[in-house]
């Protein structure tokens, strides 16, 4: 079971241009990004990626007023990704299905509300809600999908910063192949930009988005970018075990080929080039692969100035020269930076490329900085290829987390 | 304020912490639990908005007083009164 070939089966996704995969890609394939200008609390007007599901699709009005953000992003794409693997909630083994749901923070929006809504009662803490712990437990998302499911295996959080997504594929993957699951629900998901705080800390850090026009303002590896525009979303996945896949004639999106998480340990905020290669290579190695294998990179570039230089410099060690066939874009350019969600849905955002053969661009793109340039780096337009049978995902986040999650098309 | 304008304040605040509940045939006389899908912690939102709403404080031994519309009336009114004094 431990060598067992770990398969996605299903996707759910909301990002701010899509609440389906077919919406989502069919936009980052003609450019359509979707970020919008909303007012954040003490801040005025900011430039935010907002998803514009339904809750009430999969949730009662109570469940959504009593629960997060975050837990409606989880509850919906879990249902949708479970909707899309072809299992029904009634059939689903409930006790053998694992949650696993990667996340930036959690608690901050829910804690700031609190703090606001006392503040108008003489900050009297006899007005602060019973419901803030259930709102702000750190496995909260996983906590209210399980809830909403019925689903009785383990259903957690796991906490890596923007690396978060992978991880919770990662995981998951790991847990099917210890057995301790048969069945995973796993991604990652967002709800900061409900918190202003998430805004106030990148603007003091000088690393948050400005332009006139929201949809150019997310444009990483153009010379005039200037920071992060920070946006919600959320994309779990199904995993299974091949032989559990196919004995029940499953569609299958993709095979998981290899993965690695290493960290920094040199800054609180600064990216590392280094580690980033040692964690590129490392996934690469385990997955039984060379560099001149991979044909789509995704990158993690959020249009910080320096971070977008650093992440280049890893990727150019690895695959700068020799490799012909590997092409290079980014999502956050359409989308911002869904933080806990971005590594899932970027990953998702280009599974469809094993069967159109196009990879979608990095947008935003008017003057390409001479240090971001790297070969295969596709820009403004789909480029249609000749062959896509592996896609490396980047995700890296503060404190140094890095991860690198690399599927593959799936042969029996 | 009467009996039936208070037992009409807390069917408001009911409202709104049970959104999805039909609530225009709530029985005054049968405790709300009986009848809604309301649990403890609604009970505690209850106690919160009619603090934050109207500035009625209910005490965690009185919580019992709160079981029903009828029950509701009896023991919110004159504290309503008590606080429109003042």
């Amino acid at each position: 079971m431990k060598d067992s070939r770990i398969v996605i089966t299903g996707v759910g996704l909301t990002a701010p241009n899509g609440n389906t995969l077919a919406e989502f890609r069919g936009n980052l394939l003609t450019g359509v990004a979707g970020i919008e200008r909303i007012e954040i609390r003490y801040m005025g007007p900011q430039l935010a990626g907002v998803c514009h599901f339904d809750p009430l699709k999969y949730q009662k009005k109570k469940e959504v007023r009593v629960g997060t953000r975050a837990g409606s992003i989880s509850i919906y794409c879990a249902r949708e990704a479970l909707a899309d693997s072809g299992v029904s909630v009634e059939t689903l083994s409930k006790d053998r299905t694992g949650i696993y749901i990667g996340l930036t923070e959690h608690g901050n929006v829910e804690t700031e509300n609190e703090i606001y809504a006392i503040s108008k009662f003489g900050y009297d803490t006899k007005y602060w809600s019973h419901y803030h712990n259930p709102r702000t437990v750190a496995n909260n998302p996983a906590g209210e999908a399980s809830l909403n499911l019925g689903i009785t295996g383990p259903a957690y959080t796991i906490g890596a910063a923007c690396a978060a997504g992978n991880m919770g594929l990662i995981h998951a993957a790991q847990m099917l192949r210890l057995g301790e699951v048969d069945f995973a629900i796993c991604g990652g998901v967002s709800e900061s930009i409900h918190t202003f705080g998430i805004f106030a800390g990148f603007k003091s850090q000088n690393a948050l988005a400005t332009h006139d026009v929201p949809h150019k303002a997310s444009r990483p590896f153009d010379l005039a970018r200037n920071g992060i525009v920070i946006s919600e979303g959320g994309c779990l996945y199904t995993l299974e075990r091949l032989e559990d896949a196919q004995k029940r004639g499953a569609k299958i999106y993709a095979e998981i080929a290899g993965y690695h998480v290493n960290s920094d340990a040199s800054d609180y905020v600064l990216p590392n080039p280094v580690r980033q290669e040692e964690c590129i290579r490392a996934a690469i190695r385990r997955a039984g692969l060379t560099p001149q294998d991979i044909h789509i990179v995704n990158t993690h570039a959020t249009a910080t100035p320096l971070g977008d230089i650093q992440e280049c410099e890893g990727i150019r060690a690895v695959f700068g020269a020799g490799c012909p066939d590997t092409y290079i874009n980014n999502t956050k350019s359409f989308i911002g930076h869904a933080m806990g969600a971005a590594g899932a849905l970027e990953l998702a955002g280009n599974l469809p490329s094993f069967d159109d053969l196009t990879v979608h661009p990095t947008i935003n793109v008017v003057n390409l900085d001479p240090q971001c340039a790297l070969p295969g780096l596709v820009l403004n337009h789909p480029r249609k290829v000749a062959k896509v049978d592996t896609i490396l995902n980047n995700s890296f986040g503060m404190l140094g987390i890095n991860s690198t999650l690399i599927v593959k098309r799936f042969v029996p | 304020m009467t009996k039936d304008e208070c037992k009409k304040l807390v069917l408001h605040i009911i409202a709104d912490i049970a959104p999805d509940e039909d609530l225009s045939n709530v029985k005054p006389d049968v405790r709300l639990r009986d009848q809604l899908q309301l649990d403890s912690m609604d009970f505690l939102d209850i106690v919160m908005e009619l603090r934050k709403r109207h500035g009625i404080e209910v005490p965690e031994a009185d919580y019992v007083q709160l079981a029903s519309l009828d029950s509701c009336g009896e023991y919110l009114t004159p504290k309503f009164n008590a606080l429109a004094k003042h």
